[in-house]
């Protein structure tokens, strides 16, 4: 296995996701074959060779900064699990 | 002919004449999906209410003499774009309980022309697998054999359009996801270049590889679509301002002197041999049609699968960090504190696919392993699009197998990620260089369809779409039907 448990737990923690026991030892598994299989990559010459940007070689557009769109808070927040006052509710942060 | 079996070509001629009614057409096509959708499982939402009351405004115009270039035209919209009053779940438990409060750019421009939505199609989880069996909704089943998968992530609408619920259904592609479940059920599915149709409201997998296209019944029918579909996005930042051409404009047109290039790298190992052997029958018959073959080189394309699972997990777990459980999308109960909340919302809200794909995409890009992979895989991902480069010097397109197999039971490769990941290996190459690639369908194997895969330069559109056109006038392939869905 080219990945361990704890390795799992970490990247887990990194993307904010909650586990089960069953799930971390599948993931360990299967996790550990991916790794396995992506890593061929790392026997290709790459020398000078620069990473790509954008598939069809475009650059970044750019915009002039104005005020294009209106502000639609309750209409977006009517998918919101919890607002008042237009507002999202989160657990307590600061004691 | 019965309405539900034609095209949205011939759909078109029939409300011209005056044959049928847009509402006629519709509703015939939702008694058709209340009645055989029980066996598919192609849809999560049906919209019959709006699709009969845009069917009506659609008859409505039509008499005043505005026709859009799909008016009155019934098709199905993967549940991954954004419908404006409707639910737009990506097929995961994470947005279940998500009424979109926009439209996608691809949703408003055929809206705009006059189509009419019967309802969203079943996909796996964030666009996440290649056989629709990572959905939350439970897997499609393909029409041409219900033991089987439709394939991925466009399962729901492949099977649609195969199964005759509707003529023609808008997907997403970011390794295959219209191409391989289009060859799987016989329809025809079109990936076109990377930033020709908007992406903006359409649900983010992996931004520099996801482009949405379509599955219909024809070469043609795909044009009129694509028509619609493509242009210039402001609200897309990698949408490309080019004009759109007519694609049905040229589509008669011989396929004479057409040089079609044959990978000569394409490893043939988990090739099943008679499907390799319809590819190259059709492959055969371009020829019979004044179409030369030049073999190209493509040493670089057995690195494609590994590049993109390096890639698209790394983008996918970018993106998928938006849901928090805060804005929208499924909150875990009783949360102990900002931590738990995301954490408990995250992993009750994704499946094991989406999950496992997120944790790749975190691996590869944590601190000290970044350069090693996903720089790495940038890299090699710019060494296989140069290869393509270098081989449409020499021809036109690239033609293949679009899939190694046909359809294969379900359940066969949901427990081994990397047996169902090589599913992709002949349409990756084409996201990962941004290119236009085509299926269509090109024969059957064990009564199974199987399709021929056509790749174009940036922008080749017209010719993949005339060379399909073409070879749909020489066979007869697309016409099949499934005898359970006649």
């Amino acid at each position: 296995m080219s990945l361990d448990k704890e390795q799992v737990q970490h990247i887990a923690m990194l993307a904010r996701l909650n586990l089960s026991d069953e799930e971390y030892a599948e993931s360990v598994e299967k996790l550990s074959k991916i790794v396995d299989f992506v890593d061929q990559l790392s026997a290709v010459d790459t020398t000078d060779v620069v990473p790509m940007a954008h598939p069809v070689d475009a650059a970044q557009r750019l915009r002039p900064d104005d005020v294009t769109a209106t502000n639609d808070r309750d209409h977006y927040q009517q998918n919101a699990p919890e607002v008042v006052d237009g507002l999202y509710l989160v657990p307590k942060v600061l004691e | 002919m019965d309405m539900h079996r034609q095209t949205l070509t011939e759909l078109c001629a029939g409300l011209d004449k005056g044959d049928f009614t847009s509402v006629e057409l519709t509703q015939t096509l939702l008694d058709r999906v209340a009645a055989q959708d029980e066996k598919l499982n192609a849809f999560i939402t049906v919209t019959s209410t709006e699709a009969l009351a845009a069917a009506a405004s659609a008859d409505k115009a039509r008499a005043a003499g505005n026709i859009g270039a799909l008016n009155g035209l019934p098709i199905v919209h993967k549940d991954i774009f954004c419908t404006e009053g409707i639910k737009t779940t990506c097929g995961s438990k994470m947005l279940d309980n998500f009424i979109s409060p926009y439209n996608a750019t691809v949703v408003q421009k055929m809206a705009d022309a006059g189509a009419v939505i019967l309802g969203k199609s079943n996909m796996d989880e964030f666009a996440m697998g290649s056989s629709n069996e990572t959905s939350f909704f439970g897997p499609v089943r393909n029409p041409w054999n219900l033991e089987c998968s439709p394939g991925g992530s466009s399962g729901g609408s492949a099977a649609s359009v195969a199964a005759r619920l509707a003529p023609a259904a808008t997907g997403t592609d970011t390794g295959g996801s219209i191409r391989q479940p289009a060859a799987l059920t016989g329809t025809v599915g079109l990936k076109p270049t990377y930033g020709r149709v908007s992406r903006y409201g359409m649900i983010a997998f992996a931004s520099s590889l996801d482009q949405a296209g379509m599955i219909t019944r024809s070469a043609e029918d795909a044009a009129r679509m694509l028509g619609v579909m493509a242009g210039f996005d402001e609200r897309d930042s990698t949408s490309i301002d080019q004009a759109v051409p007519d694609y049905l404009a040229g589509i008669g047109e011989s396929i004479k002197g057409l040089r079609v290039g044959v990978v000569r790298q394409h490893s043939d190992e988990g090739l099943e041999e008679r499907t390799g052997a319809r590819a190259k029958d059709a492959i055969a018959v371009l020829e019979s049609m004044g179409a030369t073959t030049v073999e190209v080189d493509l040493p670089n394309i057995d690195l494609s699968v590994p590049t993109y699972y390096v890639v698209a997990p790394a983008e996918c777990s970018s993106n998928l960090s938006r849901f928090d459980g805060v804005r929208f999308g499924h909150r875990a109960e009783n949360a102990e504190d900002l931590l738990d909340l995301y954490c408990r919302s995250r992993g009750e809200g994704f499946g094991d696919e989406v999950k496992r794909r997120i944790m790749t995409g975190a691996y590869v890009l944590s601190a000290g392993y970044y350069d090693a992979y996903y720089i790495k895989a940038q890299q090699v991902r710019q060494l296989i699009a140069d290869d393509f480069k270098k081989a449409f010097a020499d021809v036109d397109l690239i033609a293949g197998p679009t899939a190694p197999s046909p359809a294969f039971k379900l359940g066969d490769k949901v427990d081994d990620p990397i047996q169902m990941y090589l599913n992709d290996i002949y349409t990756i190459g084409a996201n990962l260089a941004g290119l236009p690639a085509m299926s269509v369908p090109c024969g059957f194997v064990d009564d199974m369809p199987v399709g021929l895969h056509l790749v174009g330069p940036h922008f080749g559109e017209e010719m993949l779409l005339r060379c399909g056109h073409q070879y749909q006038q020489e066979t007869d392939w697309h016409i099949a039907c499934p005898e359970a869905f006649k």
